[in-house]
């Protein structure tokens, strides 16, 4: 018998006479928000920016008219010299740097490239107000993981409207098909007498700008 | 293994431990019960995430084929294992195919349970842990002692002394505070992981309709591991699998919340096989049972593989915390070590049998349990099939001739009355200072555990007898 058969037989002989029974999931738990958090899409919003800083990043709202000079701005700020690009990244959001080079990801830049660089600028996927997270899908404007994962700087954008309030929101809207990484602030660790440090493995400064159309 | 009173003794001996414990479950035990008190439907999470676990445990044959399936259809490979033997020779065999000389390790309270890195090691590969708590606890050569904060045994400056030995580019004045020691580890781990080839993951849930894996962690080691390399080699229990991806909305709300008290973890990454031109080429999915299945038989004990792994039942354990997780053992430890262990393993040998008794039944764990584990109830429920187990064999066990015994006694009020005269004597030449740290012959298994204060001169019956009659 292969593992695979003796481990299926074992598991139904386990269960014997409850195998197969569905007990109900009670899905009592909020889908949206509700109250004064979801009053109006600014609210969702605001929610979201509050979050997200409680995170411990930096964020930041612009209009859409602001955003090339937001990102140079930030970029500046980090004093940034190269800066990684997913290949596919808006023409506009990087059409105010100056002194700023941008090596897009095509083709794909090497490992060492990557860790060589500043920075790394891209979009999102979707976004959690309750939570105050970003998700990347490897979609428009997001890059391979690696791109967001090396360099110890993130810049993310993220449109309004890609803000939803809630998870479940979120993982209905979500393809599990494509890689997905959810991004709650930087990188942090809880290994040292229990006390959240941060800066360890994965970026150590996320700057979120909230793009207001 | 030894018992678990008798590994406890050094660890209750050490104020140090103790301390740094105290210092990490209150962290931790704070943050979480803010965390839970704050969204208005954490009970109906509860709730849910209980019932999507039990879903998921009585289909679960038809789950891990789903999942089977879907894995194979995205491009990866499915390898199933009976045992830790089983397993250890399945990840043997990919990482010997790769030629690679080191992996990198994350999540990896399953490659513990499976013994993985001496199997590795024979087979002349080294293994590289990556979280800074699993390094500490590599570089000072010994036992984790919490699941998700392995150095919790450790304080500050202990870790730091631990680092500059062991990262000489960190320099001899690495000071201690928790910031600086997580850059020295960033730095150390930096070139390993941009050259490595292979890696090694747990898996927090695995999604059977979509074959997804879901890694929820804070410091980024595991996204470099899952990232990175050609080869992903990921062991995760059978016990892991949720049904559907929409089933994940639950548990991204309640783990994160119970586990540290984040509204959300720093990071959580899900993959479906291969994605061209992004991550691994090549990604295998060890399932393993290694004695699951013979708690899934347990229609009390099988809620225990419900577990999420969020350690909320350890922060609040007055035993855990003085204890600390090493007399456990290795791998499951606090309050679901002691129900999910002697499970996994059958509770015939002493070691197993002891543990459902490490614990005051004051039912903390059951209260902080995101998928309401009712682990008093398993428990007790063990203690059942310990004296049980107890019960068939041969010869009575030392409770019994002594429950015996006492009945005797006690059945006759001049028998009782002669033998606690005498008992008292013996007890107070036993005692010092007041204390018996060691009852004599078959009594001794009641004292393994506990001190007992030496008997007062008199018994309350005797002195009722002088003063008042
Ligand atoms: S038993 Fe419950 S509280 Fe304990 S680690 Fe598992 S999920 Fe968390």
């Amino acid at each position: 018998m292969t593992a695979r058969e003796e481990m299926l037989r074992r598991v139904r002989e386990a269960l014997g006479g409850s195998r197969g029974a569905h007990p109900p999931v009670p899905r009592g738990y909020a889908r949206r928000l509700t109250g004064p958090q979801a009053a109006t899409r600014a609210d969702v919003v605001a929610l979201f920016t509050e979050r997200v800083a409680d995170n411990r990043a930096a964020v930041r709202h612009v209009g859409a008219d602001e955003l090339g000079t937001a990102v140079a701005a930030a970029l500046w700020g980090r004093e940034a010299k190269r800066i990684a690009v997913p290949a596919d990244l808006p023409f506009g959001w990087l059409a105010e740097l100056d002194g700023v080079r941008a090596l897009a990801d095509t083709p794909a830049l090497d490992l060492d490239a990557l860790a060589a660089v500043d920075g790394v600028v891209t979009g999102c996927a979707a976004a959690v107000a309750r939570t105050g997270t970003v998700v990347l899908d490897g979609g428009r404007a997001q890059g391979r993981r690696a791109l967001t994962l090396v360099p110890g700087y993130h810049l993310c954008v993220v449109h309004a409207d890609q803000i939803v309030g809630t998870v479940p929101e979120a993982v209905t809207r979500l393809d599990p098909a494509r890689p997905l990484t959810w991004i709650s602030g930087p990188s942090a660790t809880h290994g040292v007498e229990g006390v959240r440090a941060e800066g360890v493995h994965g970026p150590l400064h996320l700057e979120v700008l909230v793009v207001e159309d | 293994m030894p018992k678990f009173a008798a590994a406890a003794r050094p660890a209750l001996a050490d104020t140090g431990l103790r301390r740094a414990l105290r210092g990490t479950t209150a962290q931790l035990r704070g943050r979480a019960a803010a965390a839970a008190a704050e969204p208005a439907d954490w009970e109906d999470l509860r709730e849910a995430g209980r019932a999507i676990g039990e879903e998921a445990l009585l289909n679960l044959d038809v789950h891990l084929e789903d999942l089977e399936r879907a894995v194979t259809e995205a491009g990866g490979t499915v390898h199933w294992a009976a045992d830790a033997a089983e397993a250890r020779r399945v990840v043997t065999g990919l990482v010997r195919a790769s030629e690679a000389r080191e992996v990198l390790a994350a999540a990896s309270l399953t490659l513990r349970e499976i013994g993985l890195d001496g199997a590795l090691a024979r087979a002349g590969v080294a293994v590289q842990e990556t979280a800074l708590g699993d390094l500490a606890v590599r570089l000072g050569e010994d036992e984790p002692s919490h699941p998700l904060s392995p150095a919790a045994h450790r304080d500050r400056a202990g870790i730091a002394e631990l680092f500059r030995r062991a990262m000489p580019a960190a320099g001899a004045d690495l000071p201690d505070d928790p910031e600086a020691l997580a850059a020295a580890a960033r730095a150390h781990l930096r070139e390993r992981f941009l050259r490595a080839r292979v890696a090694v993951t747990g898996a927090n849930f695995l999604v059977a309709e979509t074959g997804t894996a879901v890694v929820v962690e804070s410091e980024g080691n595991a996204r470099m591991c899952l990232t990175l390399p050609e080869t992903l080699i990921c062991v995760a229990g059978i016990d892991k699998v949720v049904p559907t991806w929409d089933d994940m909305e639950v548990f991204l709300q309640l783990l994160p919340r119970a586990s540290t008290g984040d509204r959300m973890t720093p990071y959580v990454s899900s993959w479906t096989g291969v994605t061209p031109g992004d991550g691994p080429r090549a990604f295998h999915l060890v399932l393993l049972d290694n004695g699951r299945t013979r708690a899934l038989a347990d229609e009390v004990g099988r809620a225990a593989l419900r577990c999420v792994g969020c350690s909320a039942c350890l922060n609040v354990c007055p035993v855990y915390e003085r204890t600390g997780g090493r007399p456990y053992g290795p791998v499951h430890q606090g309050p679901i070590g002691a129900i999910l262990t002697p499970q996994l393993r059958g509770v015939e040998s002493a070691a197993m049998a002891s543990l459902p008794y490490a614990s005051t039944l004051c039912g903390a764990c059951a209260d902080v349990c995101p998928v309401k584990i009712d682990i008093p109830d398993v428990l007790v429920h063990l203690r059942g099939l310990v004296v049980d187990s107890r019960r068939r064999r041969p010869v009575p066990p030392p409770e019994m001739v002594l429950m015996r015994g006492l009945a005797w006694t006690m059945g006759d009020p001049r028998r009782h009355a002669a033998v606690l005269r005498r008992g008292t004597r013996w007890a107070r030449l036993l005692s010092r200072g007041g204390r018996i740290r060691r009852l004599p012959g078959l009594l001794g298994a009641w004292t393994e555990a506990r001190d007992l204060p030496a008997p007062p001169a008199e018994s309350f019956r005797a002195w009722w007898d002088r003063t008042r009659a």
